[in-house]
């Protein structure tokens, strides 16, 4: 039996990752604990992928220091993320389900299959191809996926991107319901009204730093950076 | 008009099911499955972790396999002749000009093609998933079995590649095997010890039944490639 130790807080401390001789992020210090959605937000190019990344333990920093749950490094054991553009296993959505509880060294048994097909409304589209999903049906399953590590927290970069409304409707009705579920919901978004649909806690992210953080309610109500008030005025697009 | 004589005894051999050409197609497959399947079970998984692995010298052993790929069967007989010769490493095993002999010269050829070719579909598949099955705290090695089921539908068709390549050659086992009739006859040595008889009817009935092999090998690697696209996406 795997030892459940808490990943939270996630802490960034002085933080810098560098792609080459690009800074992609820099002295980026903050703490992610439990509570209520965090939205990360930002122009295209801000480093709100590499953030998220960072956090997730995908990617290590250049430089500075991340602990989870006050020690450094470690798998990700109750963390779990959900890309952009979700890679579906060529498997059925139920094996894709069954496979994610494996690695999480869960029983894959159908009644736990079908309760998390069932979290997400895809409970008629377990034999089905995943890859013959559409976008928001593979969305949606890759968030099934993310629950079968049954995750303390969940790491959602820009989950609607591509969606229609109805899907991205869809998508953050069952992220707002994980969130309510005491999961930590940490996701990044370039879309403003996500943000305040989803999240209480707001960090703006500009060429790589972070130059707001504030609840959601002060930050659309009235921004304390400069940047901050430009991209909620739609100026700040680069 | 010797042309039509000769199409017609063809038929007319494979249609009475001739024992003796029968029994030297059995055993040509025999020899080629069983070559397939052992170079199968070795090259598969060292593909794969040649798929996912990141070592010095990774390029180098890639080029190898690629090259080793278009291996000229005379030389991989020659090799296999050394090897099972009675003053070779495998000498003492007696295995020369028997169909081990032939299976042993059949998987030198045919792993190098499984193993590159297996190579390059994980590593595919491995940069499609590497981020997802990373946040399942999958590594690249325990994620082998998980890129092998995933890739199933293609190493089908390089397994079936592999086993054409086996079942084609010639070069190689009739210097392993020796052509010994009964025994280690198979049908690509019988064409050419035929042919070279004047004995058409015989060599004409091979080259058919071979030639229907490959088409339904090609046929059956084509519908599975199909039931795929359905079936898994």
């Amino acid at each position: 039996m795997r030892e459940l130790v808490s990943e939270l807080p996630i802490d960034f401390a002085a933080v810098g990752y560098a792609a080459g001789q690009t800074a992609i992020l820099e002295d980026i210090s903050l703490r992610l604990d439990r509570g209520e959605p965090t939205a990360l937000i930002g122009p295209n190019g801000a480093g709100k992928t590499t953030l998220l990344r960072l956090a997730m333990g995908l990617n290590q920093p250049s430089r500075g220091l991340i602990t989870r749950g006050g020690a450094r490094g470690g798998p990700p054991v109750r963390r779990a993320f959900v890309f952009q553009k979700p890679a579906m296993l060529r498997r059925s959505a139920a094996a894709n389900i069954a496979f994610a509880l494996r690695a999480a060294g869960r029983a894959a048994d159908r009644p736990t299959i079908a309760a998390l097909l069932g979290q997400v409304g895809l409970g008629e589209c377990a034999t089905r191809p995943a890859r013959r999903l559409s976008g928001g049906e593979q969305q949606r399953l890759a968030l099934a996926r993310a629950l079968a590590r049954n995750p303390e927290v969940l790491f959602l970069d820009e989950p609607t991107a591509s969606l229609d409304p109805s899907g991205t409707k869809a998508v953050e009705d069952i992220v707002l319901s994980i969130a309510a579920r005491g999961v930590k919901v940490v996701f990044s978004t370039h879309d403003l009204g996500q943000a305040r649909r989803l999240a209480t806690d707001i960090i703006l992210l500009v060429a790589g730093r972070i130059v707001e953080r504030a609840s959601a309610q002060s930050f659309f109500a009235c921004p304390a950076s400069a940047e901050g008030a430009q991209f909620v005025r739609g100026d700040l697009v680069v | 008009m010797r042309s039509l004589v000769d199409g017609t005894d063809a038929l007319g051999l494979i249609l009475s099911g001739d024992p003796k050409l029968f029994a030297i197609v059995r055993l040509s497959l025999l020899v080629s499955l069983t070559a397939t399947g052992l170079a199968a079970v070795l090259a598969l998984p060292l593909g794969a972790l040649l798929g996912v692995a990141r070592f010095r010298g990774r390029d180098g052993v890639i080029v190898l396999c690629n090259g080793l790929m278009g291996l000229p069967p005379v030389v991989v007989g020659l090799v296999a002749f050394l090897l099972l010769s009675r003053s070779g490493p495998l000498g003492a095993f007696g295995l020369l000009f028997t169909p081990q002999a032939m299976v042993l010269a059949q998987i030198i050829l045919v792993a190098p093609i499984l193993i590159a070719l297996t190579r390059q579909v994980v590593e595919d598949l491995w940069d499609e998933y590497r981020d997802e099955l990373t946040a399942m705290n999958l590594g690249a090695f325990t994620a082998v079995p998980a890129l092998l089921w995933d890739a199933r539908f293609p190493l089908a068709t390089i397994l079936l590649a592999g086993f054409g390549r086996a079942a084609a050659e010639v070069g190689a086992v009739i210097i392993v095997g020796g052509n010994i009739d009964g025994y280690t006859r198979l049908m690509t040595t019988s064409i050419a010890l035929e042919t070279s008889k004047g004995n058409l009817p015989l060599a004409l009935s091979l080259g058919i039944i071979l030639m229907g092999l490959v088409l339904a090998v090609n046929a059956f690697a084509w519908t599975i490639r199909r039931w795929s696209e359905a079936v898994a996406g």
